[in-house]
């Protein structure tokens, strides 16, 4: 061996500087789009790009006004029905974690998760807008609340395991009910974890647009009626970047940059959240 | 220990006042339902794309996943083209993002564990992640479709820029994190006394890396890579704004992965809404059953075999 080890160390150099090379590269498409996106964006937004429905295409001016305020509305009742829904599971799921129950929710939290948000579409289409006769913003509501649970669901059950239970039994200790140690001791403690899950969860929504395609559909007006069509910003971008004028592209990419705007806020939000809380999202 | 001491609440539950009682069985029950609603939503996706796709099941039969031909005017209804579309584009991503995540995972695993550098490299990991899939649709459009395309020409072939070679270069960019974060998790937890062991022994860093940390990590980082690939399945928008929509299928190799095509994935999100009749809809919708139990068994094997590899 001992005439090789020249050799062996080259090799291991060698074996280093590739790593380096491969695991460096990918930041590239990354910096790219990210630079791409905002070199086009940022010149479209303007005070009356945000308070304006989209022009007709031929006209120049226009805005998003009506896909701000959809996807607001949208993400804001998802996240009332999921928030509450995603928080109980988590609890149920770190307070008993060896009950049947809790075996087939945790895997039905995996199934969630696996589940292409396109099928999320398909499903609500049939469960709520054939039934209903319309497309309608509640419908794109509920296929972002299924897309949210498992992140919260998650989020809250890491968070509240890691606590120590001699925190629980000192509050059981005392007397308190134990709904009351859950409410008043259990998730205060675990607080900045369950919320970086919700901040998590709403950054992921908020780019979502298959399940939005079949369920809440797209509006060219301006819309606060949640029982039909709304538009939204991941949809005004797809219609706009598919469609053939260059007036809506641009208002595409101004869309753009204002949702990865959105996304990235709440992805450093998160972050600030979770530094505290070593848990994996 | 908790359940005993639980347990002794139980036994001082006759020391709470009625309502307390009462908002305690109220809040446990509440607990149990919230769970349970979880059970049945997942049951409910089931039973309704089982339900809604009888029609389809029933009129064309198995046959449906190998006849090569959709055409919903003459209501014919084949799902290979979509099939090998939506296999074409995952694996060719996932050959091509598997060399970038591995490197990701050893750099950020085992040579630079922490440092500004190492978590500057993490976050940009994670910022992958989040940048919404239509974000990448939309600039691939207008600035990888025409790389692409002058690519083509200079292969020779024609130059559609779309189809399955543009929509899997980023779709591999999207699913790097998926692998990567898990690797890098998993290669942390290997014990340092068997790295030590191998330097001791004279091992080069190279050699540890092979010998030691690869091994050990082997079934962990396959699961990563199952990870990624139950989310390139399922992956929708990026792929339907690049892939070309086309259901015919080519006839050589060379056509179909560089031609436009359809996914699974894209196909429903095109002709959804755009569906008249039944059957059409019933077809599309045992596509969507199709791929909701490819992506699930996916990430079910890959969610079994990380939760064996970390507890080893």
């Amino acid at each position: 061996m001992e005439p090789r080890i020249g050799f062996r160390n080259t090799k291991s150099v060698i074996f280093k500087w590739v790593i380096i090379f491969f695991a460096f590269i990918i930041t590239i498409p990354l910096i790219v789009v990210l630079l791409y996106i905002i070199k086009q964006g940022v010149t479209q937004v303007n005070w009356h790009f945000l308070t304006h429905v989209p022009a007709p295409p031929g006209e120049t001016g226009g805005g998003i006004a009506n896909a701000l305020m959809g996807s607001f509305i949208m993400v804001l009742m998802a996240s009332i029905v999921a928030i509450p829904v995603g928080m109980l599971a988590g609890i149920y799921l770190s307070e008993n974690p060896n009950t049947k129950l809790a075996y087939y929710s945790g895997l039905c939290v995996d199934v969630l998760q696996g589940v292409p948000s396109i099928v999320v579409g398909i499903v609500i289409y049939v469960w709520i807008v054939k039934p209903s006769g319309g497309f309608s913003a509640i419908a794109g509501s509920v296929a972002l609340a299924l897309m949210m649970l498992p992140i919260i669901i998650r989020s809250t059950e890491q968070t509240l395991k890691l606590l120590p239970d001699s925190l629980k039994e000192a509050a059981l200790s005392l007397g308190v009910p134990y709904h009351r140690v859950i409410i008043k001791v259990i998730i205060p403690c675990g607080f900045a974890g369950i919320l970086s899950g919700i901040t998590l969860s709403i950054a992921r929504v908020i780019g979502e647009t298959a399940p939005l395609l079949f369920t809440a559909l797209g509006n060219n007006y301006f819309s606060t009626n949640v029982t039909g069509p709304m538009e939204s910003l991941p949809h005004v971008i797809y219609s706009y970047a598919t469609s053939p004028y260059d007036d809506w592209h641009d208002l595409a990419w101004g869309a753009s940059f204002i949702l990865l705007m959105f996304v990235l806020t709440l992805n450093i939000v998160t972050k600030v959240l979770t530094r505290k809380w070593k848990i994996q999202l | 220990m908790y359940t005993k001491t639980l347990n002794f609440v139980e036994n001082k539950r006759l020391e709470l006042s009625d309502s307390q009682l009462k908002w305690e069985i109220f809040f446990k029950r509440l607990l149990i339902v919230m769970s349970a609603i979880l059970v049945l939503v997942i049951i409910g996706v089931l039973v309704t794309l089982i339900q809604k796709s009888m029609p389809s099941i029933k009129s064309l039969g198995i046959g449906f996943l190998w006849g090569k031909v959709w055409d919903p005017v003459q209501n014919i209804y084949g799902a290979y083209p979509f099939l090998i579309g939506t296999l074409l584009t995952s694996f060719t991503a996932l050959i091509i993002s598997i060399p970038f995540s591995y490197a990701i995972a050893i750099y950020l695993g085992e040579y630079n564990q922490k440092g500004w550098l190492s978590d500057l490299l993490k976050n940009a990991i994670e910022l992958i992640a989040a940048v919404p899939s239509i974000i990448y649709g939309f600039w691939g459009i207008f600035v990888l479709v025409p790389i692409v395309r002058s690519l083509e020409i200079k292969l020779g072939v024609a130059p559609f820029g779309v189809g399955i070679c543009t929509s899997s270069l980023v779709l591999a960019v999207m699913i790097i994190p998926y692998s990567a974060s898990l690797g890098i998790t998993l290669i942390r937890m290997v014990p340092s006394p068997l790295k030590e062991g191998a330097y001791a022994l004279g091992a080069t860093r190279f050699e540890v890396i092979r010998n030691v940390v690869l091994p050990f990590t082997r079934t962990g980082l396959f699961a990563g890579v199952l990870l990624s690939l139950g989310r390139a399945l399922g992956e929708t928008m990026a792929v339907t704004m690049l892939i070309g929509n086309t259901s015919a299928i080519g006839n050589s190799f060379k056509e179909i992965f560089f031609g436009p095509s359809n996914t699974m994935a894209s196909v429903i999100a095109n002709e959804f809404n755009e569906a008249d009749h039944d059957l059409y809809v019933s077809a599309l919708i045992e596509l969507g059953l199709v791929l909701f139990f490819v992506t699930v068994v996916v990430n079910l094997i890959g969610k079994r075999v990380i939760s064996k590899a970390s507890k080893n």
